[in-house]
């Protein structure tokens, strides 16, 4: 796995607002002030659904990019977090939902949720690579038919419906603008976290472990709490996400959990790129645009609409072939090529 | 095995050696990679392993550092018994080594590599929180990346430095979290011949109660930065004494150093 970002020079006496290019404020400042041109359907669908997966898809950007583990369980961490706000919160099913309040539902959702990923991490980081991959697949599938199965604490094939968020300050947070800022803020909120715990010892030696495990456990450092401890932080991001994602179509089902969403978020995150935590965000955004938009082309094209799957397919093995760090690889790519002289190849100053 | 309270250990320090095997042997199945190792370092001391490749002096160091147990006899650290201690208990007991082969953090930058040296050997290692600019290790870290002349680089990747950079930086991570003794294997191996120079200077002006035990194959530095010499052949000691003694021995010159010693 190859390098993140590369740090800042820390000679830089500037205030650390000060540092913050141009180009960062204008995207902060447009992701402000989308609500008021965009339609109820492009806040609540488009971007609502972006930043939900971006956040999932975070959490295995940081598993993968930071500690080189791909984990193909993280829907399945926000899918148990979505079921746990639905089991011990409010729903239609109310022969199951226990109807606790919210402020003891989400964080014990959260709690539950880390505690289910630092034991299938304990299991995950025995293996290494392809085995990885293998193990987590594994558990996402043995959740996904558990949860279709057992009718008495997961509802079964129905799952549960009218999970709803609450009635916070008295907002509606499933209102299309309140619902975008609810998602814009938590996807911020877990992007701004994984940067800063990037650079705190625990990211870095995470980094290290990545790199190069026999010396950090001759370094003095425990390899495996490391890594078990990453997949506790990644399941917290992915948990927010499941939560959000849970309110956003007011239910959970088996569906949520299947393997198919479980692909999906590792395509995301790849074509996105694992170097930087924004690669997760651009990948779900292609990906919901894709997902939102394919059929309409298709069907304009005279194809099939349900050939979409199609689509995203190409596009993945279009840019896994030509760049290997997704759509943030191309984009250095391209930054490099500019700055190079045509005719030498050297790099301009 | 009792590892003993700190209070323990301290006192143990103050009179025994630094380093002592006795009996170390090494049995690869039916290779026998070390036989019969007896050494004594006393603290500070600092003193040269020779020999041609195959002598068994790599085995040594992994005997040593704990990589893997010696087959029969006991290895002593500041007096305390640390034959059966994992790798990363005698780091906690100040002994570093650095390595032939880059075993670096490719993807992070020259400080973080030492920074994660240094916080290795002390708490905190799971925190959340980021250092501070003046925060107690990172100002060590910076230290130690003066020391080894790389301050210029100290924000490059790893993987953008040069190779004798990565060894000076391998060096700096030896030196982290307060070594009392350290084990350098090959540190001059691929370095040009000013690179060399810096090396024995780094080496000769570490703080005298660092002691290390020092794998070389260039003469010029395995002499000029010890005090005593091993000469290793077949896995076995087969000489030791001060430099110049070793130097002038027909036995060592006849066997290793081909006549007239070399750079090879």
């Amino acid at each position: 796995m190859v390098a993140i970002d590369r740090p800042a020079p820390r000679e830089d006496s500037r205030m650390w607002i000060e540092k913050i290019p141009a180009a960062y404020w204008a995207l902060v400042v447009i992701l402000l002030v989308i609500p008021s041109f965009a339609s109820d359907f492009v806040m609540f669908q488009i971007f609502g659904w972006t930043f939900i997966l971006g956040l999932i898809a975070l959490s295995l950007m940081f598993l993968g990019g930071y500690g080189g583990m791909v984990s193909l369980a993280q829907m399945t961490f926000a899918g148990f977090a979505g079921y746990m706000v639905a089991i011990l919160g409010a729903s239609a099913i109310d022969t199951i939902s226990q109807g606790w309040p919210w402020w003891v539902v989400i964080p014990l959702a959260l709690i539950l949720t880390v505690i289910f990923a630092t034991a299938v991490g304990w299991l995950a980081v025995r293996t290494e690579g392809i085995y990885t991959i293998m193990i987590t697949l594994a558990i996402a599938a043995a959740f996904f038919y558990f949860t279709r199965q057992n009718y008495d604490v997961f509802n079964g094939f129905q799952g549960f419906n009218s999970v709803l968020p609450p009635r916070l300050f008295g907002v509606d947070w499933r209102g299309p603008e309140a619902f975008y800022y609810l998602t814009l803020f938590w996807a911020a909120a877990g992007y701004f976290a994984v940067l800063y715990v990037a650079r705190a010892p625990f990211g870095l030696a995470l980094q290290g472990v990545r790199d190069n495990p026999r010396r950090m456990a001759a370094l003095g450092y425990s390899v495996t709490a490391h890594r078990v401890a990453a997949y506790s932080f990644a399941a917290l991001l992915a948990g927010i996400g499941g939560i959000l994602l849970t309110w956003q179509s007011a239910q959970i089902s088996p569906g949520t959990v299947a393997i198919q969403p479980a692909i999906d978020i590792l395509v995301i995150a790849v074509v996105g790129g694992l170097r930087h935590p924004i690669g997760p965000f651009i990948g779900a955004f292609l990906y919901v645009l894709l997902k939102t938009f394919a059929v309409d082309v298709l069907v304009a094209l005279g194809l099939g609409g349900e050939r979409f799957n199609l689509l995203i397919g190409l596009g993945f093995l279009v840019i896994v072939f030509f760049s290997p760090d997704g759509i943030l690889g191309l984009w250095e790519k391209l930054r490099a090529s500019r700055n190079r002289d045509p005719l030498t190849g050297r790099e301009r100053h | 095995m009792a590892r003993g309270t700190v209070t323990q250990r301290l006192a143990a320090t103050g009179t025994a050696n630094a380093l002592e095997l006795r009996n170390v042997s090494k049995k690869f199945g039916a290779l026998e990679a070390l036989g019969d190792i007896n050494i004594t370092v006393k603290p500070g001391e600092r003193r040269a392993v020779l020999g041609s490749n195959g002598a068994g002096k790599t085995t040594l160091f992994n005997c040593i550092t704990g990589d893997f147990p010696p087959t029969t006899g006991a290895i002593r650290f500041f007096g305390e018994d640390v034959t059966t201690f994992p790798e990363q208990e005698r780091i906690r007991r100040g002994l570093r080594r650095t390595y032939q082969i880059s075993l670096l953090f490719h993807g992070l930058s020259v400080l973080d590599n030492v920074y994660l040296a240094c916080r290795g050997v002390s708490r905190g290692r799971f925190s959340m929180i980021r250092p501070r600019r003046n925060d107690a290790l990172m100002q060590s870290a910076e230290d130690l990346v003066r020391v080894v002349h790389l301050e210029d680089a100290k924000d490059t990747l790893v993987s953008d430095l040069s190779y004798g950079q990565q060894r000076q930086l391998e060096i700096a991570m030896a030196l982290s979290g307060a070594p009392r003794f350290i084990l350098f294997d090959e540190p001059a191996a691929g370095l040009s011949p000013t690179e060399r120079r810096e090396l024995v200077e780094i080496l000769t002006g570490l703080p005298s109660h660092v002691g290390y035990i020092i794998i070389e194959h260039d003469m010029d530095v395995a002499l000029r930065v010890s005090e005593q010499v091993t000469m290793m052949h077949n896995g076995r000691i087969f000489k030791e004494g001060k430099p110049a003694e070793i130097e002038d021995d027909p036995e060592v010159q006849a066997l290793y150093l081909g006549g007239g010693h070399g750079h090879g």
